[in-house]
């Protein structure tokens, strides 16, 4: 079995499966806990939950007008990053003919270029967030070991990707044939160490946002509280 | 996330218990608050780090260490241990450190002294993470250990007794009487039957019974049926504040049980915050169902009596600056009833920089008024809040808070600022028109 056999198959399997089921696992269990019912009554004219729930899912995407001097660094850079790991994973031609291998589903690519600016402006912005994690007093207080493996699952992806890139997309699909085994085994294993890693640490945040944000908004807008 | 004890102790004991007593304590106060909202919350973080600018503590000092969610760093490595998902785990691997009395002690200082509940971190964080109700989970836990600042806990013990941090209930009637004498205004007091009980902040029975009085003056004009009562009449629950459930429970039950006793349909709370935030959203978790009675702020009152043309104000036409206080406006939803009764009274309103619902806290809430040894870190939020009233060039600064008009008040002392701090409800009172 080759490394690239390896990372396709088994490596692949074991990765998908700690991710599923961890993933559940941990949401199962937060969303177990017990339940404090609210028996206050609602303001008059608040609209129902889900409202408020939807509201502050939503309007948690950017910063209230009286914050954003305060988020302006972590905000921006938080959105490079997001914004350009979205656009990586889910535009570049490869990364679709690889969820259509596994599950079948396909969409139109973006092109190679716009790929190529967004993961060059997510690297960047992932080399700035650690170096400001490194340096400021608030974050490097709050930091732990999570946020460094967290940064080094989410880093390792780009940066192997970026070597396995030595052609044009619509080259390398026509091929139909792998002629960097090696490189491509090696970021097939660094994104199964982020699926990994995803349910046991802060990559969470992907899942458990809206709930998070939900919680809060059903709380405050019970309250007559646009959040 | 780093532990590391790094600066002077600020920390009182009460009782006689062991350190490692006294961690257990803290370790099952603090395990009864991990309900579902809580464990979201607590899994949700990823320590951006945006809540320190939002904290009046963080802004007013620069200080790391205010940053709302190191507060909870013993109440997140509690729940890590005990109750997340992945608790066994954790626990058997070590990975999340037990918790050390050294740091229950060294984190008194950041729950109590340099945390005012008032939620603005609630607003800006990206997750949606409300703070300051973990917080006062986490103050549960502290209170078990007993170890709260000693000001709170002496607090505790005159409320348990008296049912009041003012004075005992057998007091009130004499206190009522002299406040109606000097005030020149009737305050009934242990009616057997009324619509509406009316209640207190601790302050209004002592120095400022101009407030009780201005109640007074109000609801006799609107020939309401009312009273006071020995049997519930101090709204400002400091179990609610000091993390003491049994407190808070046996102070919002003496409300709503001599409201319903005297057939009152209405709890009418005084200009204080967090007496809104312990009765009108918590008072239904001891009955386990909605209340009987209705709960309304002061506000909410002068609100009703002006819109619905039951009392008219005169005019005063000046300009004015309003503090929002956090517990009415940014978690009680009160931001715009104040403002109506603002412009009934005529007033041109100019608004602080940061007001509303993202207006900053005056520093005093969750105690820290009552916490002397917080008094320093209380002044230097306050210059941020002048810096702002100043800016608007207002001629009248007011606020709907009893506790946030004390905090004021006695930070324009230090600061020798002559702008006064004037209640909503006195305004009223004092304008009231034929």
């Amino acid at each position: 079995m080759t490394l690239l056999e390896f990372a396709r198959g088994p490596a692949l399997v074991v990765a998908l499966s700690v991710f599923v089921i961890g993933t559940l696992w941990r949401l199962v269990g937060v969303l177990s806990r017990p339940r404090l019912p609210d028996h206050s009554p609602a303001r008059e004219g608040a609209p129902p939950n889900w409202v408020g729930a939807w509201r502050a899912i939503v309007g948690g995407m950017w910063p209230k007008k009286n914050f954003s001097r305060a988020v302006r660094f972590a905000g921006i850079n938080g959105y490079v990053f997001h914004i350009g790991l979205a656009l990586v994973f889910f535009g570049y031609a490869p990364h679709i003919a690889f969820v259509r291998r596994l599950v079948g589903l396909s969409w139109p690519a973006l092109p190679d270029a716009v790929m190529y600016l967004a993961a060059a402006a997510t690297i960047v912005s992932l080399l700035i967030a650690l170096v400001v994690r490194w340096t400021d007093p608030v974050l490097k207080l709050i930091s732990g070991a999570d946020d460094m493996i967290t940064w080094v699952v989410t880093f390792l992806p780009l940066f192997t990707g970026m070597a396995v890139i030595a052609e044009p997309s619509a080259v390398t699909l026509a091929r139909n044939q792998v002629i960097y085994g090696g490189p491509l085994a090696v970021h097939l294993l660094s994104l199964e160490l982020l699926l990994v890693w995803f349910p046991f640490g802060k990559l969470m945040h992907a899942v458990l946002f809206a709930f998070s944000r939900g919680a809060t908004g059903v709380r405050f807008n019970h309250r007559g509280v646009r959040v | 996330m780093s532990v590391s004890v790094t600066t002077k102790p600020a920390f009182d004991k009460q009782g006689a218990q062991g350190d490692e007593a006294r961690v257990d304590a803290a370790m099952r106060g603090f395990v009864r608050g991990f309900g579902v909202t809580a464990a979201l919350h607590l899994e949700s973080c990823v320590h951006c780090g945006i809540c320190a600018e939002a904290c009046h503590f963080h802004v007013a000092t620069g200080e790391a260490k205010y940053t709302p969610v190191y507060k909870l760093e013993p109440f997140r490595r509690a729940y890590l241990r005990e109750a997340s998902p992945f608790a066994p785990l954790v626990r058997a691997l070590g990975l999340v450190k037990k918790l050390s009395i050294a740091e229950l002690e060294q984190w008194q200082e950041l729950i109590y002294d340099s945390c005012t509940m008032c939620g603005r971190c609630t607003l800006v964080c990206p997750m949606g993470i409300d703070i300051a109700e973990l917080v006062k989970e986490a103050r549960h836990g502290m209170f078990q250990a007993g170890l709260v600042p000693e000001r709170l806990a002496l607090m505790d013990r005159a409320a348990r007794q008296w049912g009041s941090t003012a004075t005992p209930g057998e007091d009130l009637s004499d206190i009522l009487a002299e406040a109606a004498q000097a005030h020149g205004v009737e305050i009934p007091c242990d009616l057997p039957a009324a619509d509406i009980l009316v209640t207190a902040a601790p302050a209004e029975l002592g120095e400022h019974t101009k407030a009780l009085a201005a109640a007074a003056k109000v609801l006799n004009r609107v020939g309401a049926k009312w009273t006071m009562h020995q049997g519930g009449f101090d709204a400002a629950n400091i179990g609610f504040n000091n993390g003491d459930l049994e407190l808070q429970e046996r102070l919002t039950r003496a409300l709503i049980d001599t409201a319903v006793k005297i057939g009152a349909k209405t709890v009418l709370l005084p200009e204080c915050g967090h007496a809104y935030g312990a009765a009108r959203w918590e008072a239904g978790r001891w009955y386990g169902r909605e209340l009987p009675v209705r709960v309304i702020h002061m506000t909410e009152f002068l609100d009703e009596m002006i819109s619905s043309g039951r009392i008219r104000v005169k005019k005063i036409g000046e300009t004015a600056t309003f503090h929002d206080p956090c517990q009415i406006v940014r978690r009680g939803g009160l931001e715009a009833a104040a403002r109506r009764v603002l412009v009934a009274l005529g007033f041109e309103l100019i608004e602080l920089a940061d007001h509303g619902v993202t207006g900053y806290c005056c520093g005093g809430g969750g105690g820290v008024v009552s916490n002397v040894r917080a008094t320093p870190l209380r002044h230097k939020v306050f210059e941020m809040k002048k810096q702002q009233v100043e800016a608007t060039g207002a001629k009248r600064f007011v606020t709907s808070c009893g506790q946030c008009r004390i905090t004021l008040e006695m930070g324009a002392e230090h600061a020798h600022w002559d702008k006064r701090t004037e209640s909503l409800l006195e305004l009223v009172a004092d304008n009231l028109d034929d």
